[in-house]
């Protein structure tokens, strides 16, 4: 496995879900530390230099969020959330604030670790990959060309900016804030009814039923993703 | 008849309620200078030596040395200063002394009157207030103050007191100490200026007569005083003796001045003989107040009588002695005090005067005759006593002159055919016609000049004053007789239909008031109708006030737009005052009397529920007693409405309370099946392969592992379906309104279904350019999840399920056809139901029944509508709307950081 020994960091107050993610983790080849506050989490990253954290929200002394922004202050790496349902607002802000994913709790393991390896993954590119395959659709960024299928699709300028902007985080999760913004501009960052349109109408041309998507999976309540061929 | 008792101090047992009242010690004085303030104050100074809380709420601004230094020993609260018309005021503090709570204040002259902004207009009513709280009070009353003796003072020294006190407060003090000095002595305080008195005051004081005869006058009331308190004594404590049983006075009165001295010696009566007084007035087609200040005379009398704590009794009818008699009897009357008339009557030469009627009819009751005022005095309240006629206008005389003309050129040209009786009979018309409509003046000068008309046109010597015949005189006393007497009887019935007007008019206000309010089903409605009503039937503005949150008082309803305007802060202290005491308060009564408006108490049985404020629309008029007395009798009525309304939420709140516990405890039963039952297969499974792990093969530890993923989701989507219910529940639901595009939620639906679906044959219809929908999407993706869940749930494997999306006028429709077992039409509401199961309950399926209900508490948020219906060929469809009724942004174009035009 490519990713096997990449150095893990669990910051979570809940002991049980600590102990299941180290004995999975570490089955899967990684170096696990924990943490169970924040704060003790900071300097956990800080000592520990972990490739990747996964961070609950839920910390009983400084909230998810928090956490996110202090560690962006001076450390790139990626952190997936481990969130629940009542926590949506936390979750799209922190996702905003630079996280890079998420699981919602209760989570099967083989979710995490599908995230896990895409996260690793990408912290790890240097390059853009020039072009991306999944299943029948293909993304060939250096000439904008997409096809299904063999079939070259045509795409208006909006269509392809959005296609392009998953494309490039395929297998993370984009909210609408960070696509709105990357493609329209800050200013029409709360006009989420613009990706609704647009999206329906990528899915049209792009997915074989657009009813059930099999390329682009809404994550509801946060935004997009592609689906990434794992 | 309506009658009102004001006053329940009025009662001599009332040792039993005074625990809690501060206790009242008055020093009281014959006169100015006695040292009644020296006394008190030493006395207060002593008790404070004594570790009492003391302090001094008012001592009056006179230079007096002594004063001062007892001032030294004691803290003196600062006077309360407030600018009126641009004058500078300084009154007692009273809201700091409420707030200081000391034991004991101290306060001067009991009889003040308050400037004009203060709260109260009397200086009692703030020592009432003060007793009430608690707090006792000392202070100081010179014995020409009392209300009861103002008239006697007034002979004796000829001064007439503005400033008195009503007697109840002398009944109510706990200690009565009386101050008194050598009238030599008295006389040397004046001549040496210690003594704070108007000049005429110590004019009068300078004759030695008139000192030892206040000073008699204070000696007695205090005896009296003493004697009173032993009888009270004696009566709470059980203890027999010599008791007037059940004596009771009744003091009749009218809208004369001489009224309140009448109503004055019947209260001391009354309190000599420790008797019930009641005042009576009996409103007559003759004495109907007619003028204005007839009017204010006759509040004035009354509200003199309430205030010294006697039941106002209010009768109507066309006798006044009989009608009196009538209530004597009826309530028990053993003496009866009635004015003597300042003037005897024409009237009462041949019917008798009132007084005489009564003494006759009076059978067993003492009648006192109180004889008039000096000629002087009466003079400066004189009120004019209007005549029973209308009012007559010049026209009625012209009017009158003019129809005997045309009688008499109507006769002249009848003349030869007529007969002189017949002429002198046609004359009697116009006297008829003009006392019926114009009254008595007209009336008479219609027999005059219809008399001289013909006396001079038709009698012989014609064109002649000379009457031949002694016979036309005699034409002429039956001419004016008739214009007596008819021009009378048509007064007075116009004056009894006016009377019978306006009594109609308040029962009808009174009654439309009980039936709208009756049929309103909300406070809101009661207070609105209330409020128009009463805006109506007075002439004003009315607003209502209840209390809110905070208990303090809000606008619940008001006639006046915007009404921010109507409330200033005097108002709204007023009004706060009256929620607060139950009494009312404000324009025309002597609390807060600066306000605009009169503000009445909403009183249930046992508490103030709101206040009524009534401001007439003319700032200058005051609200009749008759008028204070319809909106007291409207009061009652809103106020019954509200906790008759009250009550009945109150009632539904106890059957909602048993509902919830009757659901709580489904929702515990379904709980603790719904969450045991997944929990026994895992901790079966688990258990399983903990201990005994080894003897399973690979695929049964697979099968074990699938059980307790499959129950751990089950108790997962428990726990979701219980978090909604309960969000909806409480009410606290948000909705997360965004755009969103109904085949993105079916998409989303489905893809976290697909474990449950993949047994199904799925077959979707969506129409295609359906607009976006402004939904919460998480909720609606949840409905659909619960519809296609119940959906797999309850249909057999393999057999078909159908998703139909299209557009109707203003709604996008959902529908979801499955293929089990039909759900009867009776069921078809109650599936909805919080766990309502009926319909599954042969089945085996699992299930807390509170899909369906979070689907419809969902749905029905967001405006639209579910329901069931069968399927035409198998099965049920379960159908929902969204409406569309907001601008949806359809087809946007929108190119890179260019806004769409929609």
């Amino acid at each position: 496995m490519p990713t096997s020994g990449a150095r893990v960091l669990v910051i979570d107050d809940e002991s049980q879900i600590r102990k299941m993610l180290k004995v999975a983790l570490k089955a899967h080849g990684y170096e696990i530390e924990e943490a169970s506050l924040g704060q003790e989490g900071l300097e956990k990253a800080a000592v520990f230099h972990p490739d990747l954290i996964i961070l609950d929200l839920g910390l009983p002394d400084v909230d998810g969020f928090q956490v996110i922004n202090r560690l962006r202050e001076w450390s790139q790496v990626p952190v997936i959330i481990l969130s629940v349902k009542e926590q949506e607002e936390d979750k799209i802000k922190a996702l905003d604030a630079g996280a890079d994913d998420y699981v919602t709790k209760p989570f099967s393991m083989g979710e995490l670790l599908a995230r896990v390896r895409v996260a690793l993954r990408h912290a790890a590119k240097t390059e853009d990959e020039p072009v991306l395959t999944i299943g029948e659709l293909t993304i060939d960024l250096a000439h904008r060309l997409v096809t299904v299928g063999g079939q070259p699709i045509k795409l208006t300028p909006t269509e392809y900016d959005i296609l392009k902007n998953l494309a490039l985080h395929a297998g993370r999760v984009l909210t609408h804030q960070q696509l709105l913004r990357s493609i329209w501009g800050k200013e029409y960052q709360e006009e989420n009814h613009y990706l609704r349109v647009y999206i329906g109408q990528l899915r049209r041309k792009i997915e074989p039923d657009p009813t059930q998507p099999t390329y682009i999976i809404t994550e509801p309540g946060v935004g997009y993703r592609l689906m990434a061929k794992d | 008849m309506k009658s009102k008792k004001t006053d329940s101090n009025y009662n001599f047992i009332e040792q039993t309620d005074t625990k809690k009242r501060g206790r009242l010690t008055i020093f009281l004085g014959a006169a100015a200078g006695v040292g009644k303030t020296y006394a008190m104050l030493e006395k207060a100074l002593e008790l404070s030596t004594q570790r009492v809380d003391v302090v001094v709420g008012w001592v009056g601004n006179h230079e007096l040395t002594e004063k001062k230094i007892f001032l030294k020993g004691l803290p003196v609260m600062p006077p309360a200063k407030f600018e009126h018309r641009g004058k500078i005021f300084k009154e007692m503090d009273l809201k700091a002394i409420l707030a200081r709570r000391p034991q004991l204040v101290v306060v001067d002259d009991l009889a003040h009157i308050n400037a004009p902004g203060s709260c109260h207009v009397n200086r009692y009513q703030d020592i009432e207030e003060l007793l009430h709280a608690g707090i006792d009070v000392y202070t100081t009353l010179n014995i020409q103050q009392v209300e009861s003796l103002k008239d006697i003072v007034a002979q004796i020294t000829g001064i007439q007191v503005r400033e008195t006190v009503p007697d109840r407060l002398l009944e109510q003090a706990d200690y009565i100490k009386l101050i008194d000095v050598p009238p030599e002595e008295l006389i040397q305080r004046l001549k040496e200026g210690k003594v704070s008195a108007s000049s005429q005051e110590k004019k009068a004081l300078s004759k030695p007569g008139n000192i030892n005869a206040l000073r008699e006058l204070a000696l007695r009331y205090a005896a009296q005083n003493v004697d009173h308190k032993l009888s009270s004594y004696m009566k709470v404590h059980s203890i027999k003796g010599p008791w007037p049983a059940g004596e009771r006075i009744m003091a009749c009165v009218g809208p004369s001045p001489f009224s309140a001295q009448v109503i004055r010696a019947a209260r001391r009566m009354a309190a000599g003989l420790k008797a019930e007084l009641i005042v009576a007035y009996v409103e007559t087609p003759h004495s109907f107040p007619t003028s204005d200040a007839e009017h204010d005379q006759l509040a004035r009398n009354l509200h003199l009588a309430e205030k010294l704590g006697a039941e106002v009794i209010n009768l109507t009818g066309s006798d006044v002695a009989e009608e009196l008699l009538a209530l004597a009897r009826r309530k028990n009357i053993s003496q009866i005090v009635i004015g003597k008339p300042l003037r005897p009557r024409l009237r009462d030469l041949w019917k008798g005067s009132i007084v005489n009627k009564i003494i006759k009819g009076s059978q067993g009751i003492s009648v006192h005759v109180i004889p008039g005022k000096s000629k002087k005095v009466q003079g400066e309240e004189k009120v004019s006593r209007n005549s029973l006629d209308p009012k007559v206008s010049l026209w009625s005389y012209i009017g009158t002159v003019l129809f005997i003309l045309i009688i008499t050129v109507l006769n002249k040209t009848l003349e030869p055919s007529f007969d002189l009786i017949n002429i002198d009979l046609l004359y009697l018309l116009p006297v008829l016609f003009s006392a019926a409509y114009w009254g008595r003046g007209p009336s008479i000068m219609a027999s005059l000049i219809g008399v001289l008309a013909f006396d001079i046109f038709f009698v012989p010597p014609q064109l002649s004053i000379t009457v031949a015949d002694i016979r036309y005189l005699l034409s002429f006393v039956i001419f004016l007789l008739v214009a007596i007497i008819t021009s009378t009887m048509a007064t007075r019935l116009r004056n009894q239909v006016n009377l019978a007007r306006l009594r109609e008019t308040r029962t009808a206000a009174l009654y439309a008031l009980s039936r709208k309010i009756v049929a309103e089903t909300d406070i809101e409605g009661i207070l609105n109708t209330v409020a128009n009503v009463v805006a109506d039937t007075v002439d004003g503005k009315v607003v209502i006030l209840m209390p809110g949150e905070k208990n303090e008082l809000e606008i619940r309803a008001t006639t006046v737009l915007p009404f921010d305007k109507l409330l200033d802060n005097t108002e709204r202290e007023t009004a706060q005052w009256v929620f607060e005491h139950g009494q009312l308060a404000g324009k025309g009564t002597e609390t807060f009397n600066e306000s605009n408006a009169l503000y009445l108490p909403l009183k249930s049985e046992d508490k103030n529920i709101g206040v009524l404020g009534v401001q007439l629309d003319s700032p200058e008029e005051y609200l009749t007693p008759e008028q204070r007395r319809l909106l007291e009798a409207f009061a009652n009525l809103t106020a019954v409405a509200i906790v008759r309304l009250q009550l009945a939420e109150e009632a539904q709140q106890v059957r909602y309370l048993a509902q919830s516990e009757k659901l709580r405890s489904a929702l515990f039963n379904s709980i603790s099946h719904e969450v045991r039952t997944p929990l026994a297969s895992i901790i079966g499974a688990v258990t399983s392969l903990l201990e005994e792990g080894e003897i399973y093969s690979q695929s049964d530890q697979i099968t074990f592992l699938q059980t307790i993923n499959e129950s751990a989701l089950r108790i997962d989507r428990l726990l979701k379906n219980l978090l909604d219910m309960a969000r909806l529940e409480s009410g606290k639901l948000q909705l997360k309104w965004e755009w969103c595009d109904i085949q993105e939620v079916i998409g989303v639906a489905l893809r976290r279904l697909q474990e449950s679906l993949k047994e199904h044959h799925l077959k979707k219809e969506i129409a295609p350019d359906l607009p976006l929908v402004r939904a919460d999407f998480a909720l609606i993706e949840q409905v659909l999840i619960n519809l296609l869940d119940n959906a797999a749930k309850y249909s057999r494997a393999g057999s078909e399920i159908y998703i139909k999306v299209n557009r109707e006028e203003n709604n996008i429709k959902l529908a979801v056809a499955d293929r089990g077992p039909r759900i009867s039409e009776e069921d078809s509401e109650r599936v909805f139901d919080k766990f309502y199961r009926a319909y599954y309950s042969n089945k085996k399926t699992e299930g807390t029944g509170l899909g369906l209900s979070i689907c419809k508490g969902i749905v029905e948020a967001h405006g639209g509508k579910i329901w069931v219906e069968p399927n035409p060929e198998d099965g049920n469809i379960f159908i929902f709307t969204l409406p569309l009724n907001h601008n949806v942004p359809n087809g946007i174009q929108i190119r890179k950081g260019g806004k769409d035009a929609n």
